[in-house]
């Protein structure tokens, strides 16, 4: 489905992505775990073309992305949803306004001006939210609603893209573990049901262990583990995030269970 | 929108989706009644603005590139003495931009005092806030064009009453601005400096004009720009410089229309300059920020 080919970007001197190399056949849930800095976020916002390559490219069911411009490149971003870390929504508008977003490429500008979205669409919305367990919130603005709340929203309005790719660029960096746990539950449950493709930086290894089918890890840029969670150990882990000895999964988790982890860690696996 | 929430007691989707759809159509039915009115007033608006008009907009509309046509026609057929014309008018140039020059400098000094005296948090007596806002709403309330004619019929004519009339209209308009950006400075230092018994004026100065300094430039070389144009026009009205020439030339009708011509070229050249110049200086100071 989706393949991704020595794909590279440069900022100046700095080689943010190097030659990176993913192949995915099947819808997947992947994770994406490295340092800051290690070139995740660059990666998924080249597959959203957010920005550009610098060389490589990528393929999606035969169709050349990196080569997308004007609006095939608007129509390849709304079958490829984002969820951003700080959920970038439009903060003065109501919820089911941020979710009616997730159509603004199949509306014109006229149309969108003066709010003229269908009523199939705003049912849509609303049928959304209430399995994401926030249509009570539907006609708050969004800047009233909790982080927790907002990132469902987010979530939202990358479902009603109904996209083939959901890419989440740190999604749980700043919640609480209760709403991350939320979030992340959320995320799975879509690509269980649906059968969409997520793939999820994270930057903790516990949550790319429990949620994900499919793990990778990059330093400085380069992919330097590709596997599934149980090839996780922690001597590899600590290749990830360039650590030495004294490092422990403890150390990087954001769980609340990681107290008593080892009782957990059996159930998880 | 509240009393939907507000009710706490967990709704059923369908309930929500017709109460939401409710309110859509509420706020567009407002919207399209606004957009209605809106339409209706522009159109009886122009249309009796029309019937009073001595000749009428569509009878006159086509006349209107008539002017321009007869100033460049004649200034093209004595293009020889352009560069003589310009080279006369230079120094009458000179004087309007020191009359810009001179009221910015003193507009921007009165507009510092009067946005740090009526800032909420910054104020020397707050109690006083009221009564610094509206002076700087009179200031930039009564046209520049106003006061100058004031002036001019009290002290004579001359570049002095323009540069007083331009720096009070810039003194009340900066202060308003510069008041909009003090309220978004971070009182932290200053609050540092009062701790160390530091007095209102050394507060200011050290905690306050260093956070606002690059906005307070930018909109200063705005005003900049803005003051030309203006003592350009007092120049109309007896102040001397670029546009009292204009004036004579305009007014002299054809045969002087080359003189016109090179004063609107020099007028033009001058404000790009110092348009160029001074985005540059504030690109400039906004990237600075950034480092």
């Amino acid at each position: 489905m989706l393949k991704i080919d020595a794909l590279t970007k440069r900022f100046g001197q700095n080689t943010a992505v190097d030659a990176a190399q993913v192949s995915v056949d099947r819808p997947t849930m992947i994770g994406i775990i490295g340092r800051s800095g290690a070139g995740k976020s660059t990666l998924l916002r080249m597959v959203n073309r957010l920005s550009d390559a610098s060389s490589g490219t990528i393929t999606f069911e035969g169709e050349e992305i990196t080569a997308l411009r004007g609006a095939a490149k608007r129509d390849w971003q709304s079958r490829c949803a984002m969820i951003f870390q700080q959920f970038n929504l439009v903060p003065r508008m109501d919820v089911v306004s941020n979710v009616l977003h997730g159509t603004l490429n199949k509306r014109s500008t006229f149309a969108t001006m003066f709010n003229l979205y269908p009523q199939a669409d705003i049912h849509k919305a609303i049928e959304i939210l209430d399995r994401l367990g926030i249509a009570e919130q539907a006609s708050k603005r969004a800047e009233a609603l909790s982080g927790g709340q907002q990132q469902r929203v987010a979530i939202a309005r990358a479902l009603m893209q109904d996209p083939k790719i959901i890419l989440a660029d740190e999604p749980i960096a700043s919640l609480d573990p209760m709403n991350a746990q939320v979030v992340m539950q959320s995320l799975r449950d879509i690509h269980e049901q649906d059968g969409r493709m997520v793939i999820a930086n994270l930057h903790t290894l516990d949550t790319a262990r429990r949620y994900c089918d499919r793990v990778i890890g990059m330093r400085d840029g380069r992919i330097v583990f590709d596997g599934t969670p149980a090839q996780l150990t922690s001597g590899v882990a600590r290749d990830i995030y360039g650590a030495g000895a004294d490092f422990s999964e403890a150390a990087t988790s954001t769980e609340i269970e990681t107290l008593d982890r080892s009782a957990q860690q059996k159930a998880y696996a | 929108m509240a009393e939907i929430s507000a009710s706490g007691a967990p709704q059923s989707v369908a309930g929500i989706q017709s109460s939401y759809l409710a309110q859509v159509q509420r706020r567009r039915f407002y919207g399209g009644l606004t957009l209605l009115i809106f339409v209706i007033l522009m159109v009886s608006g122009f249309n009796i603005a029309d019937d009073r008009n001595a000749g009428g907009f569509w009878e006159g509309l086509h006349q209107i590139g008539d002017y321009p046509a007869d100033v460049l026609s004649e200034a093209w057929e004595k293009r020889a003495d352009l560069p003589g014309l310009i080279a006369k008018y230079v120094p009458a140039l000179v004087e309007t931009i020191n009359i810009a020059a001179v009221s910015t400098l003193i507009g921007v000094a009165g507009g510092i005092f009067l946005s740090l005296l009526g800032t909420r948090g910054l104020a020397r007596w707050p109690r006083l806030i009221p009564l610094f806002r509206r002076i700087s709403d009179i200031m930039r309330a009564v046209p520049e064009i106003v006061i100058a004619l004031v002036l001019i019929f009290v002290l004579g004519g001359g570049p002095v009453p323009a540069m007083i009339a331009i720096a009070i209209h810039t003194a009340g308009a900066l202060g308003k601005m510069f008041s909009e950006v003090a309220e978004n400075a971070d009182l932290k230092p200053v609050e540092g400096l009062a701790s160390t018994g530091a007095t209102w004026s050394q507060r200011m100065l050290l905690g306050v004009l260093p956070q606002v300094a690059p906005n307070y430039i930018s909109y200063s070389l705005l005003r900049f720009e803005i003051n030309i144009r203006a003592s350009a026009i007092l120049g109309f009205v007896g102040a001397g410089g670029i546009g009292y020439e204009l004036r004579n030339a305009m007014a002299w009708g054809p045969g002087r229309f080359d003189e016109a011509a090179a004063i609107f070229i020099l007028l033009f050249g001058t404000i790009v300059f110092f348009d160029q110049v001074s985005s540059r200086y504030r690109n400039r100071l906004t990237e600075g920020q950034g480092q």
